[in-house]
């Protein structure tokens, strides 16, 4: 039982982190409709950026500092050069430009950085905590709480401030949003830029994981059952799809995985979702879509 | 001046709905599969067949599998790279089991198997929309991945996984020669592509093109929504399926599960977006595009710059390069290479005079 | 109209790029292609790799004005670790140079064994040091491909053997649990056959975990592997998979030093982002780590002193990659020059060179002469054997850096050998191989 219950704490915690880069997603696909393949690689580049800063010397602090400050640039940059020429287009055309991002944005690191593996010492312990006999990682601990605080101050962000009620007018109707005076081409700016912030957090704490290198990037594979089981539009969503896809994933790994021949993990979450989009075809708390003949 | 049609008067409905009704277009049509079939196999190089055509025509086959289910049904999928996968086993296992089956027909049965697979993976189609398609098909995607590394029978219990595909032997005549591999992959493609232009020309070719500008009212006015989406998924995976067996047998030769990877289906999917959606030349143009211009990129820098430069940065600024371009192409042209070309062929009616 | 200039450039450019496949000839220089890979998920690896090849090769021209007079030309070729473009780039540069390219190392299984069957129809060797097809050691059917120094199969038992020395004896298996982790892939998967059958052998019960590629998630393992209580923890690691194992094993509490990864699972790349924890992981290794071998040195002294180094992080010179791609050099030069002892010294064709590969004989008074003591085992390569070694070394990571803590472990050719050339042979009927006959060949 107590093996049960550690694995099942182990998948709850690894769902935060899953969530975290869902984050990312959700936000600019909240405010803009469109769906950015792109945040695994500016987790990357967030996080390469911080780890390379650091090697030169730069202090904890300044090199976060900086990072942040790449991403707003590189967030106002694709707005103006990527989205707005690409305004009127059908989503496709958007996400087959974000994954030019990708490769964009993955060449640019790894020509600035070099493609040396850093390590990214966050001070965070990653020894084992027992509690009551069950193997619970510090670390883990930590990651899930800066996760949640994100998520509140989020939530927060979108329900209370005008920049936030802004972003909501967007996402519902462009065409709406500028007839009634909201500077779309600044709202997109913003959103880019908090999902970069949330992505250079991600780096961060992935990055500590499991180094900061390449393979960073395709962490946002692990993202898209969490966003499609959550909703594409749901900040909620997000955390309760990885909670939802973390347990789940594990669970089935160690109990279903012997039976079936081990190793299910890749796909396990991904039909889970399908499973669900049977019942709900718009995720957890994703928005219905209405359409009109 | 060359291109008008002033002169060419149709008198039957056949030669009016033919697929070339101007005999220009005939002509160049004509000419192009002349130079492909008999020009280039003594023209081109080891090199230029082995490397940049065949690889290309196989694409463009998967390319053109794609296109008929997100370009002519408007079903968003990301599982491209599965159905080939499925295909190159199937051929291997069919071709080891059963020896004595032609290799044609094994080709062909490997298509329908992955027909089926797509069958399944397309259930979720009737109910599930957009990205939320894409994504689901990436269970596809996983589990076939997984499958055909768990499951030993699929690669004949080999300690590793890998299947070395048989060589391959028609009515008699072996098929190893770079040329003659390059003549087969063409004559299949070229009948495959024929085959997909006219099922768009037909009824379900109507109904997935009216499923996709709006399946509900398709709904309303009596197309059966359950049976044109699966057709759909059934038809597009049989091509993919086929395309990956003739990866395993004429391309590369060998198949590990990985090299159908999830790249692989947005590399096909870049193919039928910047070639042009819903257009069986935009599968030839993007393959074309997607695959040789990476290369061309390489060739480029090589010969720009010669000698001290820090390796590796070539890579990445072609990578980089590559990127950028395909958000350019997207903004310039965001109806791909075949609109490029439809308004080439429009300002050649015109040409010379200005209107 | 301007979109139309556009595409008449591109189209030109591209008939010409169809056409054209040759380039300026040089004649006397030895053409060697670089199928490297620089960028993707294992850039790091690669660039440390085809660095160390690279400036070994400018040693010998610096140096030595060639090898006996003939110097080495190179180009390279991005191939990301991908099947299509490893064969793209094998069909570019396999024509190079007066006489063709003289072997090709790709550092990819995948990329091998597409090419297995066209290198062996274009007479041009495949070297897969450390990797690529474990049964092509049997040379009698795959003349063409050489796993040297040391294969996947080999190594499993190298590894077993280490155990059973730091257990004081293979006796003092018995009854001991050791677990197999391995990355999801074909690679991952080799080991499990011959694992298995030392289990059978030596009595030990085994455990075998798969790691879903890519392998950067790995909870659900290690917790299966703490109830399992394993006296040992092998590892045939890839990629982003190293770090995460090390820092889940470190998570649950393992003893680092009871866990053994494999030659790819044991580099600085791999033990350097996880930090303190990571501190007394063991790895086999085919060449040492370091700078304390004549040969880096007179890198070191040559090649970087003048400026042509090839690594842009200094510091990355003696690190395990970049020494092993001085060792795939080493090979390379010296069957090359066993070749051209037969054939005459000038560029040769990749035909001759096989020969050269398929008798070289490095000894420990020519390794002395290289300066490669201690850095390469002896090597004895026949047509039988296409392998030559199967030995390795075992390291230990001391928080900073590798410390070699054995001597060469020889394999278990007596286990190893029967299961290679049944594999073989089982490859050879279903694809009609000839069997070549190695008494009749004379050298």
């Amino acid at each position: 039982m107590a093996f049960f219950v550690e694995v099942l704490v182990g998948g709850l915690l690894a769902g935060v982190m899953y969530s975290l880069v869902a984050l990312g997603f959700v936000l600019i696909f909240k405010a803009s409709g469109v769906f950015n393949f792109a945040q695994g690689a500016m987790v990357l580049a967030a996080a390469m950026t911080y780890a390379g800063l650091v090697d030169k010397g730069w202090s904890g602090w300044m090199a976060f500092l900086a990072a942040l400050a790449t991403m707003v640039l590189f967030a106002l940059a694709t707005e103006r050069l990527v989205l707005r020429p690409l305004v009127n287009q059908p989503q496709i055309s958007l996400f087959m430009a974000t994954i030019g991002l990708t490769f964009v944005l993955e060449g640019v690191s790894q020509a600035v950085w070099g493609s040396v593996v850093r390590g990214l010492d966050l001070g965070i312990p990653d020894t084992p905590l027992e509690v009551k006999g069950v193997l619970i990682s510090k670390f883990d601990l930590v990651a899930s709480a800066t996760a949640g605080t994100l998520v509140v101050l989020l939530a927060l962000f979108f329900q209370k401030t005008r920049v936030g009620r802004a972003l909501r007018a967007v996402a519902d109707d462009h065409q709406a949003a500028l007839s009634v005076g909201i500077p779309l081409e600044r709202i997109w700016a913003v959103v880019w830029a908090a999902a970069g912030a949330v992505a250079l957090v991600t780096g961060l704490l992935w990055g500590s994981r499991l180094g900061v290198q390449f393979a960073l990037s395709q962490i946002a594979l692990k993202a898209l059952p969490v966003i499609i089981l959550g909703g594409f539009t749901s900040i909620a969503g997000a955390i309760v799809g990885g909670l939802i896809v973390g347990a789940s994933e594990k669970v089935a790994e160690v109990y279903l995985g012997p039976i079936i021949g081990g190793g299910i993990e890749n796909w396990f979450p991904y039909v889970l979702a399908l499973l669900f989009l049977l019942v709900r075809p718009d995720g957890l708390f994703g928005e219905k879509r209405i359409e009109r003949v | 001046m060359i291109y008008r049609e002033a002169g060419q008067f149709r008198t039957t409905y056949a030669a009016d709905t033919r697929i070339f009704p101007i005999a220009q277009d005939r002509l160049g049509m004509a000419l192009l599969l002349a130079a492909a079939f008999v020009a280039v196999p003594f023209l081109a190089s080891e090199y230029a067949l082995t490397a940049l055509l065949i690889p290309m025509l196989v694409l463009a086959l998967a390319a053109l599998g794609l296109n008929i289910l997100t370009g002519y049904a408007g079903q968003f999928s990301l599982g491209t790279a599965a159905f080939m996968s499925v295909g190159a086993f199937a051929a291997y296992n069919i071709q080891l089991r059963l020896p004595w089956m032609p290799l044609l027909v094994t080709f062909v049965l490997a298509g329908l198997i992955s027909a089926g697979v797509g069958l399944v993976f397309g259930l979720p189609s009737l109910r599930i929309k957009g990205f939320y398609l894409a994504v689901a098909t990436l269970a596809a995607q996983f589990f076939v991945d997984w499958l055909f590394t768990k499951v030993g029978w699929f690669s004949n219990y080999s300690s590793s996984g890998v299947i070395t595909a048989q060589r391959m032997v028609i009515a008699g005549v072996p098929i190893e020669t770079p040329e003659r591999r390059y003549l087969l992959v063409l004559s299949i493609v070229s009948v495959l592509a024929l085959i997909a232009k006219n099922l768009s020309r037909t009824r379900t070719g109507r109904s997935w093109m009216a499923v996709r500008d709006m399946d509900v009212a398709a709904e309303v006015i009596g197309i059966p929504i359950l049976r044109t989406k699966l057709t759909a998924f059934g038809v597009s995976s049989f091509y993919c399926g086929v395309s990956g067996a003739l990866w395993a047998f004429a391309y590369l030769g060998t198949v590990e599960p990985q090299a159908f990877d999830l790249q692989r289906s947005f590399q096909i999917l870049f193919m039928v977006i910047i070639g042009g959606l819903g257009t069986v030349m935009g599968a030839f143009l993007g393959a074309a595009f997607i695959m040789l211009f990476p290369l061309f990129l390489n060739w480029l820098f090589h010969a720009l710059v010669r000698g001290e430069v820090r390796p590796g940065l070539l890579s990445q600024l072609e990578l980089v390069c590559f990127g950028a371009l395909i958000i350019i192409f997207l903004i310039v042209e965001p109806l791909g290479f075949a609109r490029l070309w439809q308004i080439a062929k429009e300002k050649l009616r015109l040409w010379p005079f200005p209107h | 109209m301007r979109t139309n200039k556009r595409g008449w450039c591109l189209g030109a450019a591209l008939t010409v790029g169809l056409v054209w496949s040759g380039s300026a000839r040089a004649e006397g220089e030895q053409f060697m292609p670089v199928p490297s890979y620089r960028i993707g998920p294992y850039a790091a690896g690669g660039t440390s790799l085809y660095g160390g090849f690279i400036d070994y090769m400018n040693l010998i021209n610096m140096r030595d004005g060639g090898i006996n007079g003939v110097k080495l030309v190179w180009e390279e070729c991005e191939t990301e670790y991908k099947p299509d473009r490893g064969v793209e780039c094998y069909e570019r540069l396999k024509a190079k140079g007066p006489t063709g390219a003289a072997m090709f190392n790709f550092y990819s299984t995948g990329i091998a064994y597409a090419l297995i069957n066209k290198a062996t129809a274009d007479k041009i060797p495949l070297v897969t040091i450390a990797h690529g097809r474990t049964d092509a050691a049997d040379g009698r059917y795959f003349p063409y491909v050489f796993p040297l120094i040391t294969h996947y199969w080999s190594l499993n038992t190298d590894i077993i053997r280490y155990i059973g020395q730091r257990e004081g004896g293979m006796a003092n298996l018995k009854g001991k649990k050791i677990v197999h982790l391995h990355h999801g892939s074909a690679y991952g998967k080799e080991p499990n056959a011959i694992f298995q059958k030392q289990a059978e052998k030596y009595g030990f019960e085994a455990k075998i975990i798969e790691v879903p590629a890519p392998g950067s998630e790995q909870q659900a393992q290690w917790l299966e592997i703490r109830q399992f209580k394993p006296d040992w923890v092998i590892v045939t690691g890839w990629g982003v998979m190293n770090p995460a194992m090390l820092k889940n094993a470190a998570r649950v509490g393992f003893p680092m030093d009871h866990i053994i990864g494999n030659v790819w699972t044991g580099s600085e790349e791999d033990v350097e982002p996880v930090g303190a924890p990571a501190k007394g992981y063991i790895s086999a290794a085919i060449n040492p780590p370091g700078k304390d071998f004549k040969v880096i040195q007179e890198i070191e002294r040559v090649v970087y002193a003048a400026g042509k180094g090839n690594m842009t992080d200094k510091n990355r010179v003696g690190s395990i990659y970049y020494n092993r791609g001085v060792l795939t050099g080493i090979v390379a030069v010296e069957a090359i020059r066993v070749a051209q002892g037969k054939f005459g010294k000038k560029p040769l064709t990749g035909e001759q060179i096989r020969w050269g590969l398929e008798n070289l004989n490095l000894d420990a008074s020519r390794i002395a002469a290289i300066g490669a003591t201690n850095f390469i085992q002896p090597l004895k390569v026949s047509c039988n054997d296409h392998e030559g070694g199967g030995a390795a070394k075992f390291q230990q990571w001391d928080g900073t850096k590798w410390k070699i803590i054995s001597d060469w472990i020889q394999a278990d050719k007596d286990l190893v050998r029967p299961m290679i050339e049944e594999s073989a042979k089982k490859y050879a009927t279903e694809n009609n191989l000839p069997l070549r006959d190695c008494g009749k060949e004379k050298s």
